[in-house]
């Protein structure tokens, strides 16, 4: 894979320094069988340093995943060599199964099948809720 | 369909309509004998209760309603292994509404997600008592005219009391609600419930001292230290004691101060207190069965 410039897919670019290995895990890139390049510690203007990820293919990635992880990462789209779009993440309003409720008095530690659902209550603090028991998910 | 998981899940103007319902209902009970004739009502008692269940119970029979369910867990399937959402999923199709207690926190929230029919919170865990809250905000409005522009006390178990939680909630949708927030440092108020009012810019503070706060108390809301809510007995047998009221500690009370308990109480409110007009927790109490029976009623409409 030539890492300085792939024809289709993705760049997850303005990830934290020291933050992709992390990223690399929770979004189950390690399952994929197309090339991934981690690059670590690059020179920047606006953060000093920061990591980029590549994906030599088009794949789907979980944006709402992503954003809670860290809001700051834009998502380039890469066609016949070109970003062909943008994207810049949020705080999602809601995650599904991205992270599970630390309470054990929450009715999801006694019925595992319930969807682990967390809601967006404070965009300022990232303050996220689990939906059944309001105990707090803080990122 | 409407459910009633959080008392937020109501708005202010809601409320209103259901406490003049209520209070509709305490003025002429006959009126309402038959209103809900034909409706089932399951109560799902997965924690022991005694008066929440039968004020539900009560609420149903005098609107005309019938009543089935179960007082515990150990009588109901779950002890065979059952899922909460198999058990709500069952019994939806054997009554009109729902109204359950459990342990876990958020399981009516589960309940409601898998239900035909609308499910009302009768507790979870330390968590929400949405109806207790309709009982103490119809008390708070009978006795003292207004639910805004109030100086509320909040005394005893504060972490872990799931009805202050909801009387606060409630209370900060009214304008000029001031807290006072009375507890050892150990069952003080969570800080989410602290950050909320910061956020809305609600005023309150926090005392150890009971006798400091009681002068500017228009509301006094006693709490029991909850055994069940603890998993080291020894800090439940430290606590339990922090506060009891009694008449000498009213001395310094407002002539028309009222004061509230969800009850069941233990030893937090002496009996010698009972006769002090200013006492109104077993007033409140049958408050109870009339917002409960307003509630259905609403809840049951909403549905046709």
């Amino acid at each position: 894979m030539n890492i300085d410039g792939i024809k289709r897919g993705i760049v997850l670019d303005h990830i934290q320094a020291g933050r992709s290995m992390e990223i690399y895990h929770d979004l189950h890139l390690d399952e994929l069988d197309c090339s991934v390049a981690l690059i670590r510690n690059v020179k920047s203007d606006a953060m000093g340093k920061k990591d980029i990820i590549k994906i030599d293919d088009d794949i789907q990635v979980d944006l709402d995943v992503l954003g809670y992880l860290d809001p700051g990462i834009t998502v380039n789209i890469i066609e016949d060599g070109r970003v062909v779009e943008k994207k810049h993440l949020a705080l999602p309003e809601k995650l599904v199964n991205v992270v599970h409720c630390r309470n054990p008095r929450c009715i999801t530690t006694a019925e595992p099948a319930l969807d682990q659902v967390f809601r967006l209550t404070d965009a300022k603090r990232g303050v996220y809720r689990c939906m059944y028991c309001d105990a707090e998910c803080r990122r | 369909m409407r459910s009633l998981i959080d008392i937020t899940d109501f708005s202010v103007e809601e409320v209103t309509r259901v406490l003049d319902l209520a209070d509709e209902m305490i003025a002429d009970p006959a009126r309402w004998r038959t209103a809900m004739q034909g409706k089932i009502l399951a109560t799902l008692f997965f924690e022991p209760s005694t008066r929440t269940r039968l004020s539900f119970e009560s609420a149903m029979l005098s609107l005309g309603g019938s009543v089935l369910g179960f007082a515990g867990a150990d009588s109901s399937s779950t002890t065979k292994g059952e899922t909460l959402t198999d058990t709500i999923r069952v019994v939806s199709g054997y009554c009109d509404i729902i109204a359950m207690r459990h342990p876990k926190e958020g399981a009516p929230m589960a309940a409601k997600l898998c239900s035909d029919v609308p499910i009302i919170n009768a507790g979870d865990g330390g968590h929400n008592h949405p109806t207790q809250t309709l009982t103490d905000l119809m008390t708070i409005r009978r006795e003292k005219g207004r639910l805004d522009h109030l100086t509320i006390g909040l005394c005893g178990d504060l972490k872990f009391g799931r009805t202050v939680h909801s009387l606060i909630g409630a209370m900060s949708r009214y304008p000029g609600v001031t807290f006072v927030l009375i507890s050892p440092p150990e069952l003080r108020t969570p800080d989410y419930v602290l950050q909320s009012l910061q956020d809305q810019g609600i005023p309150y503070r926090e005392t150890e001292s009971l006798e400091e706060a009681m002068p500017e108390l228009d509301i006094l809301y006693m709490t029991r230290v909850q055994k069940e809510r603890f998993f080291n007995e020894a800090d439940y047998v430290r606590l339990k004691d922090t506060y009891i009221l009694d008449p000498e500690k009213l001395r310094t009370a407002k002539a028309d101060l009222r004061i509230l308990h969800p009850l069941p109480r233990v030893n937090e409110i002496s009996t010698r207190v009972d006769a002090d007009p200013r006492a109104v927790y077993f007033k409140q109490t049958r408050n109870g069965r009339f917002v409960r029976m307003a509630l259905i009623k609403t809840l049951l409409e909403d549905m046709q």
